[in-house]
C-alpha cells in the first residue's frame, strides 16, 4: 500500500519567526494526554497563539490574512526537542502540508517525512524574501517543487534543499516505510536468529 | 578493517537496504510508555497486524503518573485513560508491563538499565527522545516517533540512515563539585544544540573510564539536547559489573559468553572517526542554563551573556528572546537569581547515586523559605533502596517533599507543574519555554547538587560554597 507520490505542494504561507522552535512549542506536552492523534491540530502552537487566560495573542497564526495557509515558514533547527510524533501530527492535522525552515531537527524531520509532511531547507536570505512576500501578499500561492528543489511564488523562485532519501520517498510515494519493512520479515528473522539476546 | 562500536552494532543489526537507500535495521529491544504507544497500537489494529516479537518489547508508565497519589482511578481521568489503555494493549499483545503494582515501575530510561534489559551491543528504540540514555551500556539507542513505534511492533525493525560518529574525549579529573551533568551541559554549550545533527556521539577518555554507569547515563541521556540522536560509551568492566545479577541479565554460562561478545563490540583502538573533539575535564565548571535551550548555559562564576556579545544577528535574536522570556538582564551574574521551585529527579538525574550525593550534603540544611523543593525517584526500585537507606528522612527533615516514582516536573503531563512565571532550579534536561507546565514558567538546568544548593539558599548558588566542597576529597 504505497501512498500518493508528492511531487509538489502548493498553498498559502504563514511565517512563524524564530530559531529553535521546539516540539513543546509546536504542541505543549499538556495537550498530549490522548490515545489518538485526532483533534491535535487544534492545539498546534497553542502557547504561541494564546495568552494564559486563553485570549488570542497578536501573532501571524491568529491573523485572518493568513487563515487557510498550508505552508509554514520558520527559522533554524525547527522541531528540536522531543521525538514526539504529536508535533508533526498536529501540524498535519491543523492543515499544513509543508514546512520551509533553515534546518530541521533530525527526529522531527524523519517523523514528518513518514507522514508525508514535506520539510525543505531554504537559506536565511531566501526565507526572508519569502516571509516578506507573504507579508505583502498574504493571498500569494507558494509552490514547493520537490522534484526540482525550487520554491516559487508569483513569478519568482528560490532554491531549496531536501535530503535525497526523503525526496525519493516523497516522489515515489514510499514515505511510509511499513509495507516495505513487512516484506523483509524472513530476512529479519535471519538477522535476529544470529543474535543471542533476541532468542525467546 | 577497524570499526567503531556504532558500525559493529549497526552491521550486526542491518537487515537489508530499502529502495530509498535507507537501512532496514533490526531493533532488538523495544521500550514503550503510555504517551507515544497507544496511537501505534491503534495503527496496528487498523491494519490487522500483530506484535511480531512480543518478548522484545517492555512497557512502563511514567509521564502521566501522579507522584503524590497512588490509588486509582487518578483524579485526572485523561491520565487514568492512558494507563488503562497501556495495560490493555500490553495484555492483548503479551507485552511485559512494569505496572505500578510490580515494584518495578518508573521512568523508562531508568527501568531498562536497572532491570538488566539494556545490554551492550544491542539496538534499542523507544518512542522517547532520551532513549540515548541506554547508550551508556554500549547499546545503540534511538528515540523514535509513533509511526516508528508501530513499525517496531509490527516488524521489529525501522528504516534509518546510517549516522556519522563523533568521538568526544574528556580527559582528566573533574574538579570537586563538578558532576556528569556539568560535563554534558558543557559539551552542549560547546558544540551547540544542533552540533550533533547526523552524528552518533561516542563519549570516551579517562573521565568516562572512571565514571560509574549512572554518571555515564546522565551524559548519554542529554545527547539529543546536543542534536545527536545517539550517544554511547564503550562497554567495559564497569558495565559488566553493573549488569551482573540483574533480573534480565544472562545467567551462568550464558553470562560468560555474553561478556565475551559484549567486549567484542567496543570500538577498535585504531578506528577512525568522522570527527573528534577533546575536552579537558579540569576546565569544566558547575554549569547552569540561563536561557530557553540547553545550550544556553554558563559556568556558575560567569555572567549571563549580553545581547551584544552574540556574533550574528540570528544569535542576537536568540539571546534577546531568551533573556526576555527568562526575565534576566544580559551581563548580570547567574549567581543570585531567586528561585521559587527546586526539582531533583527525571531520567537525567533521578537515580540512586544522585540522591545519595544530595543527601550527603543537605543533611543539616533547610530549604529556604518560600521555595518548594521536591525530590522524585526515577523508579520504584530507586525509591525502595533510597528509603531503606533512610535518604527520604534526610530530605524530609531538610524540607524537601519526597515523592513516588515518575517523570514529575520534568514535563507537564502530571499534576507537578510550575505556576505562572515561577523560576525552577531543575536537574532535568529541558528548559524550553513552557516545558514545566506553565506557558510562562522558567527553568534553569543544573546538577542535583546545584539544585540542592539553590533550594537551601533560595537562589542560584555555587554548591561548592554552600556545602563546603573546597575541603572535600578530590
Ligand atoms: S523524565 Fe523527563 S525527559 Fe525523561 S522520559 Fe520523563 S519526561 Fe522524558
Amino acid at each position: 500500500m504505497s501512498s500518493t507520490p508528492i511531487k509538489k505542494v502548493t498553498g498559502k504561507g504563514v511565517f512563524v519567526p524564530g530559531d529553535d522552535i521546539d516540539t513543546d512549542r509546536i504542541i505543549p506536552a499538556r495537550f498530549m494526554k490522548c490515545i489518538t492523534f485526532d483533534g491535535l491540530g487544534e492545539y498546534l502552537f497553542h502557547d504561541v497563539r494564546k495568552t494564559e487566560s486563553g485570549e488570542d495573542k497578536k501573532h501571524n497564526l491568529n491573523d485572518s490574512r493568513f487563515a487557510g495557509a498550508s505552508i509554514l515558514v520558520s527559522g533554524n533547527n525547527f522541531g528540536c526537542g522531543s521525538s514526539r510524533e504529536h508535533a508533526p501530527q498536529s501540524i498535519l492535522r491543523a492543515g499544513y502540508d509543508a514546512v520551509i525552515a533553515g534546518s530541521f531537527a533530525e527526529i522531527f524531520f524523519g517523523n514528518s517525512t513518514n507522514l508525508g509532511v514535506v520539510c525543505v531547507i531554504a537559506s536565511d536570505a531566501d526565507r526572508e524574501i519569502i516571509a516578506s512576500a507573504i507579508e505583502t501578499h498574504p493571498e500569494l500561492e507558494i509552490t514547493i517543487d520537490v522534484e526540482n528543489h525550487k520554491i516559487s511564488y508569483g513569478d519568482q523562485s528560490v532554491p531549496c534543499e531536501i535530503k535525497p532519501g526523503a525526496r525519493d520517498s516523497l516522489l515515489s510515494g514510499n514515505y511510509d516505510p511499513l509495507d516495505e519493512l513487512l516484506v523483509g520479515a524472513d530476512e529479519v528473522s535471519k538477522t535476529a536468529g544470529a543474535l543471542p539476546y533476541m532468542q525467546a | 578493517m577497524s570499526k567503531s562500536l556504532f558500525e559493529k552494532v549497526w552491521d550486526a543489526h542491518a537487515v537489508r537496504q530499502l529502495v530509498n537507500g535507507q537501512t532496514q535495521l533490526l531493533i532488538g529491544t523495544h521500550l514503550i510508555h503510555e504517551v507515544t504507544s497507544p496511537q501505534a497500537f491503534g495503527m496496528l489494529r487498523d491494519r490487522d497486524l500483530k506484535v511480531q516479537y512480543p518478548h522484545r518489547t517492555f512497557a512502563t508508565v511514567d509521564h502521566i503518573v501522579p507522584t503524590n497519589e497512588s490509588v486509582e482511578p487518578y483524579s485526572d481521568p485523561l491520565a487514568q485513560g492512558m494507563i488503562e489503555e497501556l495495560r490493555n494493549n500490553c495484555a492483548d499483545n503479551n507485552v511485559t508491563f512494569f505496572d505500578t503494582n510490580t515494584g518495578k515501575q518508573g521512568v523508562v530510561h531508568i527501568v531498562g538499565p536497572e532491570q538488566g534489559i539494556t545490554q551492550p551491543g544491542t539496538t534499542i528504540a523507544c518512542g522517547d527522545s532520551h532513549t540515548a540514555t541506554h547508550g551508556a551500556f554500549g547499546a545503540i539507542a534511538f528515540g523514535i516517533g509513533t509511526s516508528q513505534v508501530r513499525d517496531v511492533l509490527a516488524t521489529q525493525t525501522i528504516a534509518l540512515n546510517e549516522l556519522k560518529v563523533r568521538r568526544i574525549n574528556v580527559n582528566g579529573t573533574l574538579p570537586p563539585g563538578v558532576y556528569a551533568k556539568d560535563v554534558i551541559l558543557h559539551i552542549i554549550r560547546l558544540l551547540g544544540t544542533q552540533g550533533g545533527t547526523g552524528y552518533a556521539y561516542e563519549y570516551a577518555g579517562t573521565t568516562f573510564d572512571k565514571f560509574t554507569m549512572e554518571e555515564r547515563m546522565t551524559v548519554c541521556n542529554m545527547s539529543i539536547e546536543g542534536g545527536a540522536r545517539v550517544g554511547y560509551v564503550n562497554p567495559d568492566e564497569t558495565t559488566f559489573e553493573y549488569l551482573k545479577g540483574r533480573p534480565y541479565s544472562p545467567k551462568g554460562a550464558a553470562w560468560d559468553a555474553a561478556v565475551d561478545q559484549w567486549k567484542s563490540f567496543a570500538s577498535d583502538t585504531n578506528c577512525t572517526f568522522d570527527d573528534v573533539v577533546d575536552i579537558d575535564a579540569s576546565h569544566i565548571q558547575p554549569t547552569v542554563t540561563w536561557g530557553i535551550t540547553p545550550g544556553q548555559g554558563v559556568g556558575i562564576e560567569e555572567s549571563i551573556p549580553a545581547i551584544s556579545d552574540a556574533p550574528t544577528q540570528s544569535e542576537r535574536d536568540s539571546v534577546a528572546e531568551a533573556l526576555e522570556y527568562m526575565q534576566f538582564e544580559g551581563g548580570s551574574p547567574i549567581k543570585g537569581k531567586k528561585i521559587d521551585v527546586a526539582f531533583i529527579g527525571s531520567c537525567t538525574n533521578g537515580r540512586l547515586s544522585d540522591f545519595q550525593e544530595v543527601a550527603k550534603y543537605v543533611k543539616g540544611h533547610k530549604v529556604a523559605e518560600g521555595v518548594q523543593a521536591i525530590i522524585v525517584p526515577g523508579s520504584q526500585v530507586v525509591a525502595k533502596i533510597a528509603e531503606d537507606l533512610g535518604l527520604d528522612k534526610i530530605f524530609i527533615e531538610a524540607g524537601f517533599e519526597w515523592r513516588a516514582a515518575g517523570c514529575s516536573m520534568c514535563l507537564a503531563m502530571n499534576p507537578d507543574k510550575l505556576v505562572g512565571d515561577q523560576l525552577c532550579a531543575s536537574s532535568s534536561n529541558r528548559n524550553f519555554k513552557g516545558r514545566q507546565g506553565s506557558p510562562t514558567g522558567r527553568t534553569m538546568l543544573m546538577s542535583p547538587i546545584m539544585v540542592a544548593a539553590a533550594a537551601v539558599t533560595g537562589q542560584v548558588s555555587d554548591a561548592r560554597d554552600v556545602f563546603g566542597f573546597a575541603s572535600a576529597e578530590v
